[in-house]
């Protein structure tokens, strides 16, 4: 299980348009990514591919969440999530 | 051809192909369970298909639509196929629930999870609602529920509008709105006013029409005709045509006299009153605070509320804003104020009324108001929506001046407010009439009920009535009007004839009634507004009237 933590770069959090272009870029990918907020157990950890998730986790500016994925390409699929995340998308 | 009469509430004439706008998604049973000849594994795969297709039908739209509608298609489009949303669905159906149904509960916990949350994402349950009506939908293989969406610029047709569905409305797609249910003052007239589309409402029997049909509207006569002929099709190509019409109103609303009659505008956040100073507006004749506090689960912070007034006022610097406190309740609710149980809210606890139940909302809007309006150079005025009693007056007056709000008014909407009018201004400094609500209560007919829409009609003489009685019984107090009766440029004209000092409409109504206004004398008026009074029904006091103003008809209006 591969494991990366990124800090949410997006002034209304992540929800709206940049919650949008995340579960779009994870439904892409090869491998199933999880997300949960920094600190809470792995085994509550959400499908980083469903919209109704994100917005149920309600991470805010400033939060760091936690993004996990197992497999072939999970490093480059972390990767592109992470940069996701760390992008201020409303700028 | 073949004719409809309804009742106008925007004129316009226009020709164009009829869209019929689908009836809302019935909910399946509850409990509703797989056809014994279907497999749960089927249905799954069912559900996954029309899920991916409103996902596509969605995307498809938000690729056409403006910046602003895009985002929310686009994030709908990925609700549509949520693998959260299908995984809960798909559980139910291994279980034995038909895929309807198992969708539409799945949707419910969703929607029950978002609005916990509250705010920004309490607001989002009604993109899982509306998701979930397209799948049901597409499904059982019935259009889509919403406003259609065609290539074509279109004709909408519908039983009624809601609020919600001004959202996807694209007033470039949309010439007019026809329905078969609505009353002058139902939502579907707002709507219409507010995008200044040419409208018929209350036209029994239209839902007969089929898609595509030619159809000739004139939301001025109330008429609606099937495939037109050459001479209506001349008239629609007049209207068309015609820029000798009021377009603009250049912010002095007098009479042919040269009396004031101030005409201001209503609006319901910044953005509505910035366009409202462009379009000419003297001020607000009604500033509503619900924008400020729906879709919340709890009152907003002072800070929060202050700079939104404040955005108002100053886009109406050094002129009259009247600003109206929250008036929740009836068919506005909020879950910390008013109670949805009650089994008769038009007559509940409602406007003003819920302070008596959550007191201390009204006051910290006071205060939010009294911050806003020191830091701005607005003629700041405050009034309280559903007044019934002179007391009730005296004690929303004493709260205002007490904290440092000096105008105080009050909104008749209630006959028991019109008919004690003396006593019930004595402590306050203005009235202003909210005629939507108080030909409700007159005529006891509710706004939203097409059956009942001559009824609900302000030109009911009980309802002027009531109006001069007002007027009256403030001794020359300002006693403005801020329904939707100010817009109609004839009534307008008996409003002002009645004595009424100041008209406040939906911005896009001030040309065409101040051009009208400008047409008469203050005497003209009176007269006018006489013939009215004496007339026995509503549609005799309006054809009395409108008769007497041949500039209407030469304005299309």
């Amino acid at each position: 299980m591969k494991e990366r933590t990124a800090t949410i770069a997006s002034r209304v959090g992540l929800h709206a348009r940049p919650a949008a272009i995340f579960v779009e870029a994870a439904a892409e990918l090869p491998v199933d990514v999880t997300i949960s907020m920094q600190g809470e157990p792995a085994e509550d950890a959400l499908d980083a591919s469903s919209i109704l998730s994100l917005m149920g986790l309600g991470a805010a500016h400033g939060d760091v969440v936690v993004l996990r994925a197992e497999g072939d390409g999970a490093d480059e699929a972390l990767e592109t999530l992470v940069q996701i995340l760390e992008t201020d998308h409303d700028a | 051809m073949k004719t409809f009469n309804g009742v106008g509430v925007t004129p316009g004439r226009v020709i164009g192909p009829v869209r019929l706008m689908p009836p809302a998604v019935p909910a399946p049973a509850a409990g509703e369970r797989l056809d014994p000849g279907t497999t749960a594994d089927a249905a799954a795969a069912a559900l996954r298909t029309a899920a991916k297709t409103v996902q596509a039908e969605l995307k498809h739209r938000a690729e056409s639509a403006n910046t602003d509608a895009k985002a929310v298609l686009e994030a709908t489009a990925l609700m549509a196929a949520d693998p959260m949303l299908l995984k809960a669905a798909v559980k139910l159906i291994n279980g034995g629930t038909s895929a309807e149904r198992a969708i539409w509960d799945a949707a419910e916990g969703v929607a029950t999870m978002l609005l916990n949350l509250g705010g920004y994402m309490a607001e989002r349950t009604h993109d899982v609602f509306d998701v979930r009506a397209r799948i049901v939908a597409a499904l059982r293989g019935v259009p889509a529920p919403g406003i259609p969406d065609a290539p074509e610029p279109f004709i909408l047709l519908a039983e009624d509008l809601a609020p919600a569905d001004t959202a996807t409305l694209d007033p470039a797609k949309v010439l007019a709105l026809v329905t078969a249910g609505g009353g002058p003052q139902s939502h579907t007239a707002i709507i219409a006013r507010a995008l200044g589309l040419p409208a018929v409402v209350a036209a029994a029997g239209v839902t007969e029409l089929t898609d595509g049909t030619m159809l000739y509207v004139d939301g001025a006569a109330g008429l609606v005709t099937a495939d037109p002929d050459a001479a209506l099709k001349d008239k629609a190509g007049r209207w068309a045509s015609d820029t000798t019409g009021p377009a603009t109103f250049d912010g002095c609303g007098q009479l042919a006299d040269g009396s004031a009659v101030p005409l201001l505008a209503n609006v319901g956040g910044t953005k509505d009153a910035v366009a409202a100073a462009a379009a000419g507006a003297e001020g607000v004749g009604l500033l509503r605070t619900e924008f400020c506090f729906l879709g919340r689960d709890a009152e907003p912070s002072h800070a929060e509320q202050a700079a939104a007034y404040r955005g108002v006022f100053d886009a109406f610097a050094g002129k009259k804003v009247v600003i109206r406190t929250l008036d929740a309740g009836a068919d506005k609710p909020l879950p910390f104020l008013t109670d949805s149980t009650e089994p008769n809210p038009a007559l509940g606890v409602r406007g003003y009324r819920t302070n008596l139940t959550s007191p201390g909302v009204l006051e910290r809007q006071l205060q939010a108001i009294a911050a806003a309006a020191n830091d701005s150079s607005a003629d700041v005025q405050v009034m309280a929506p559903m007044i019934s009693t002179p007391a009730e007056a005296t004690e929303f007056a004493s709260l205002c001046r007490a904290n440092g709000l000096n105008t105080p008014g009050v909104m008749v909407e209630i006959p028991a407010a019109a008919l004690t009018a003396a006593s019930l201004l004595a402590d306050v400094d203005f009235a202003s009439i909210g005629t939507n609500d108080l030909t409700q209560y007159t005529m006891a007919a509710d706004r939203q009920l097409g059956p009942l829409a001559a009824l609900n009609d302000p030109w009911q003489p009980a309802v002027l009535i009531l109006v001069k009685a007002t007027v009256d019984g403030g001794a020359g107090k300002p006693v403005g009007v801020c329904g939707e009766a100010a817009a109609d440029p004839a009534l307008a004209v008996v409003l002002v004839g009645l004595g009424v000092s100041s008209l406040s409409m939906t911005a896009r109504a001030l040309p065409a009634v101040s051009a009208v206004l400008r047409s008469v004398t203050r005497e003209r008026a009176r007269t006018l507004a006489a013939l009215a009074l004496a007339a026995p029904s509503a549609a005799q006091a309006r054809s009395a009237v409108r008769e007497q103003l041949p500039l209407l008809d030469q304005l299309g209006l």
